[in-house]
């Protein structure tokens, strides 16, 4: 069994408690018009250019984003950093695309994970048979939980899918008492309006108690060059970053709901 | 801070460093008297120091606190002619150069040209040493294999430990004067040696007590014209302090940092230790007198903490004196690198940290001095909020503290055979050199270029600089059909340096043991007394001499570069790749990149390049360790550069790691600037693949932008990554902690950034003192984004 994976990143300090390593897994059913990692989107392996300078002059490398690994090479990987994940309480978070896009290749890491005693998050966006995400949470610590959208035709123009599964399976995990960290991008003029903050606020009091923290994300175009260099259209290319601070107002509104508020991740 | 302090820090900070010709003169006059002629090496050292202690000019300052200055004013710095010799060319040099410029005036000038050069010309150490020194020394000198701290600077590097805490001056000459009377003439050789080693320091530690109580009746005189009431009591006061310490020992805190602040000014005008003489372990040293002055109310926390920044200013007076010659690439900082040791364990191997280490922290905080260095030893047994609290220090972004790792020093020591106490009670000093405070000599010889090796291998024993033989013929590279047989020639052209330099150094040993004996620094560190031997004559309870390697990270990729692609995948033929680096990479532009862009590097955590790491160091490590020395010490290694790397890097053409001709060498066992792409973890477990217990200290730098510290949290994350490098055994850890943007801006607005301190390699550095490539190189470091 191998997973596709376009990129793991070491000492990432974002993506769950501690120091952790990062694996990017290749493939998403979203196509959110905001995704930073559009080269995650594609399952399959696809063709890159990268361009490294040296003295002034500019080489053009073509290299393949996504890799096909065994589990046991990525464990290998993965336990590289263990002295960190045990010192400060970290471990590896599985991110993408979508990890539960390659399920069976998810669940094997998972356990091998679980034998070497590794805290384990998933970073989703719960766009996934329920059956899956149900044998992937019995082999994870802490669910990073995307919730983009709520209003549902809103969620199918901006992300391409329906937000009735994802907030099924979200009222799943949390009835199974999983720790959840939930992860809302902050997206100006789409998500950041009366009506989405209002129901976003509903479902933080109907799961009060339930959900550990949830981390606003403030939108930036970090990823803008890597549409231009796929030569793919970026539906935002004018929006600008937005700055942490203007969140604050945001957060304090919700933190009313009981649930603590954490801006950025 | 208070006004009092503020001020005092200003003056420091607005002093123009000049060079004073006092000492030269005092020194001369000595010399040229009758008095010099005819005694044994120590007795006229000691006589010269009571001259200079008895005759120079005394210094107090408006509402200072902590007496003694080694010049005549702040930051008025003296030479050592008998020690090495500047010449007119240099004096004006020095009051020219653009950074690290020392002030020449008319009196220096012609005290240099009438009485000191004519004099001393033909008769300094340094000149006896280079005559001596055979041709194959010059050469590998020459050519940039190695430095030699002996040069221009006597043998120092040593802490004090806490004997004056306990015994004044009165004491030690009863120990010393016990001895005398216990010689045995009839059976023991040495007995006559010894006698005048004991006689000398009587008479240094005499001359200490007489400084002191010339400040005693100076401080007298200044009360009596005193109108202010609260000054007047305060300077009565002092006055008998000093009539109290260095001759008896201190009972207050005010008493013991003025104690040691005496016998800091007499070790550095003794003569010019190279380098880093300091208290050691302050908060334990002090803490005694912390918790008594509380306790029977005679001190109060804010008392405290003035005395001890009034104590931090004097540090900040003291430039480093300056070289000779031009070389200034080499090493060249107004820091003499007293490195103040926090935390740790205790002798009996508890945790250490007291109130008064968090009193320090906040004064190191506050004063944001280049001098003197502080630094925490992080044991497993210490709090995190000890640790947590160095860390928001280092967020302010002056370089300090850095951040040491107890017990990996501890088992330093153990395996040089200290005592397990001893271990504990030593540190660091220097830049990250582990030490047994107190009780020994640990005195660093000179840095070795890895790199500079390699380059006269590929060349079968010339150096393509100029063109010179100077190592030996290990074969011609075509020859070698495997990467076994270059790591042999390498190892042989190590070994063959590494041979000349130690017999350089034994040779220069013994002309200092011969001629600069120090008896006043003998009395401080244990057993001189009671061996009746100086401190660089084997005086000490221990003793070493280390040779510093310089270069891991550029060595390490350079030899993986050849394995990979010349016997490995064997897509660049062995002539290839010396035709390319003799042309520095012009027209060979594919395989530059090839080298600099596809080939394993050091600092990834990939073990097909720190593999290399861990052979050179293994060969550097049995190519030194535990050889013996001529006053009777070890050789051992450690890895760290100063700003060596820089100098280093200019005398090597291209090297097959893709670095160019002229370019700065990879700093302590840091990777190579720019070559770590995977993150700070893979740069800490490459880094803790060497041994770093068979070494007496290694440098890594890591530079972090601001963000990383940001709130309490991420300083945790930081205070985890320091803690899982301290299990794999890493050494030394500093954290730079200032945005490239900010270093640019720097480079640009010098006047905007007169307080901007960096961390160099080591130690922290005015930014504007650096030269120009080496704040290009700080820039360059990699910069851990946030992710």
């Amino acid at each position: 069994m191998k997973g596709v994976i376009f990129e793991i990143r070491r000492f990432t300090v974002h993506d769950g408690p501690g120091i952790r390593t990062t694996v990017f897994m290749k493939g998403c059913p979203l196509s959110c018009w905001w995704c930073h990692n559009p080269e995650g989107q594609f399952p399959q392996p696809e063709p890159w250019t990268r361009t490294e300078k040296l003295d002034g002059k500019v080489f053009e490398k073509q290299m393949i984003i996504g890799q096909e690994w065994t589990a046991s090479d990525l464990m290998t990987e993965i336990l590289k950093d263990r002295v960190f994940f045990d010192e400060s309480g970290g471990g590896v978070t599985f991110s993408g695309g979508e990890p539960l896009m390659q399920p069976a290749f998810l669940m094997e890491i998972l356990s091998l994970c679980h034998k070497h005693g590794i805290h384990t998050a998933v970073d989703t966006s719960g766009f996934s048979p329920t059956e899956d995400l149900m044998k992937i949470a019995a082999l994870t610590d802490l669910f990073l939980y995307d919730l983009k959208l709520l209003d549902d035709k809103l969620h199918v123009k901006y992300t391409g899918v329906s937000n009735r599964l994802i907030l099924e399976n979200l009222h799943l995990l949390l009835d199974l008492g999983k720790p959840v960290w939930l992860r809302h991008p902050v997206i100006p003029g789409i998500n950041d309006t009366f009506g989405e903050k209002e129901r976003l606020k509903e479902l933080l009091k109907q799961f009060s108690g339930k959900i550990s923290v949830i981390n606003l994300l403030p939108y930036h175009s970090i990823a803008m060059n890597k549409y231009r260099k796929a030569g793919r259209t970026n539906y935002l290319e004018s929006l600008k970053d937005l700055p942490a601070s203007d969140l604050q107002p945001m957060a304090d509104e919700l933190e009313e709901t009981g649930v603590k508020v954490i801006i950025g991740g | 801070m208070n006004t009092r302090v503020q001020k005092l820090r200003e003056e420091s900070l607005n002093a123009v460093n000049k060079l004073s010709p006092e000492r030269a003169l005092l020194v001369t006059a000595f010399y040229r008297s009758e008095k010099a002629a005819g005694l044994s090496a120590p007795v006229t050292r000691a006589l010269c120091f009571e001259h200079i202690m008895k005759n120079k000019a005394l210094w107090l300052g408006d509402g200072e606190l902590i007496v003694g200055e080694r010049g005549p004013a702040p930051k008025a710095t003296p030479t050592y002619p008998e020690v090495a010799l500047h010449s007119l060319e240099d004096l004006k040099v020095l009051d020219s150069r653009p950074k690290v410029s020392f002030k020449v005036d008319e009196e220096m000038l012609s005290a240099y040209r009438d009485v000191v050069i004519p004099f001393w010309k033909g008769k300094s150490n340094r000149e006896k040493m280079m005559t001596l020194l055979p041709r194959e020394w010059h050469d590998a000198y020459e050519a940039g294999i190695f430095t030699e701290f002996q040069e221009q600077r006597s043998p120092g590097h040593t802490v004090l430990g806490d004997k004056i805490y306990h015994k004044g001056l009165t004491d030690l000459i009863k120990e010393v004067r016990l001895n005398l009377e216990s010689l045995d003439y009839i059976n023991d050789p040495e007995a006559f040696e010894k006698r005048e080693e004991l006689t000398a320091m009587e008479i240094a530690a005499r001359a200490l007590i007489s400084y002191a109580n010339r400040y005693a009746v100076l401080l007298d005189e200044k009360a009596e014209a005193e109108t202010n009431q609260e000054r007047k009591k305060e300077l009565l006061e002092m006055a008998q302090i000093c009539r109290n310490v260095p001759a008896y020992a201190p009972r207050t805190f005010h008493e013991a940092l003025q104690y040691y602040w005496f016998v800091h000014v007499g070790v550095i005008s003794e003569v010019n230790p190279w380098d880093s003489f300091n208290p050691g372990r302050l908060d334990q040293h002090l803490w005694p007198f912390y918790r008594k002055g509380l306790e029977d109310g005679t001190l109060t926390e804010e008392r405290a903490r003035e005395l001890l920044q009034a104590f931090w200013v004097k540090f900040n007076n003291h430039p480093a004196p300056p070289k000779i010659g031009v070389t200034a690439l080499e090493s060249n900082t107004y820091t003499d690198f007293a490195l103040i040791n926090l935390g740790g364990v205790k002798a009996d191997g508890s945790d250490a940290v007291n109130e008064l280490t968090y009193l320090i922290l906040d004064v190191i905080e506050e004063m944001r001095l280049l001098q003197p260095s502080s630094m925490v030893q992080v044991s497993k047994k210490n709090p995190d909020a000890f640790l947590y609290r160095a860390l928001k220090i280092v967020k302010t972004g002056f370089g300090q503290p850095s951040i040491f790792n107890t017990d990996a020093i501890v088992q330093e020591l153990l395996r040089q055979g200290k005592s397990l106490e001893d271990a504990r009670n030593g540190g660091a000093s220097g830049c990250v050199e582990a030490g047994a405070f107190g009780k020994e000599a640990y005195i660093l010889t000179g840095y070795f270029n890895l790199p500079k090796i390699l380059e006269i291998t590929l060349n079968n024993g010339v150096d393509p600089r100029t063109g010179k033989k100077i190592g030996l013929e290990t074969g011609n590279p075509s020859g070698f059909t495997s990467f076994d047989d270059l790591l042999k020639a390498y190892q042989q052209q190590l070994r063959h340096f590494i041979d000349i330099k130690i017999a350089g150094n034994n040779l220069i040993e013994r002309l200092f043991a011969k001629n600069i004996p120090t008896p006043f620094l003998s009395l401080f560190i244990d057993d001189c007394i009671a061996k009746g031997k100086d401190y660089i004559n084997g005086g000490p309870r221990y003793n070493t001499s280390y040779i510093q390697g310089v270069g891991l990270g550029s060595i390490t990729d350079s030899l993986t570069a050849l394995k990979y692609h010349v016997f490995d995948k064997k897509d660049v033929s062995i002539q290839l790749m010396l035709e390319a680096l003799r042309a520095n990479f012009a027209g060979f532009e594919d395989l530059h990149h090839k080298l600099v862009y596809e080939t394993p590097k050091y600092g990834n955590d990939d073990d097909y390049a720190d593999e290399q790491a861990r052979i050179v160091f293994n060969m550097f490590f049995e190519a030194v360790d535990g050889r013996p020395t001529a006053r009777g010490a070890t050789f051992r290694i450690n890895m760290l550069p100063t700003t060596s790397h820089v100098y280093f890097g200019s005398v090597i053409g291209a090297l097959p790691d893709g670095r160019k001709a002229g370019i700065p060498l990879s700093e302590g066992i840091s990777p190579v600037q720019g070559a770590d792409t995977h993150g700070p973890t893979a740069v800490l477990k490459s880094a803790a693949k060497i041994d770093h217990l068979k070494t007496g200290g290694t440098l890594l730098n890591q530079k972090f932008s601001p963000d990383f510290f940001r709130d309490e949290t991420a300083i945790q994350k930081l205070g985890s990554l320091v803690r899982s490098y301290f299990r794999l055994d890493g050494h030394h850890i500093q954290y730079n902690v200032v945005s490239a943007e900010t270093l640019r801006d720097a480079q640009k607005h010098p006047e905007k950034y007169r307080d901007l301190i960096v961390r160099v390699a080591g130690y922290s550095d005015y930014f504007n003192d650096l030269g120009e490539d080496l704040q290009n190189e700080i820039i360059r470091r990699t910069e851990h984004e946030g992710v």
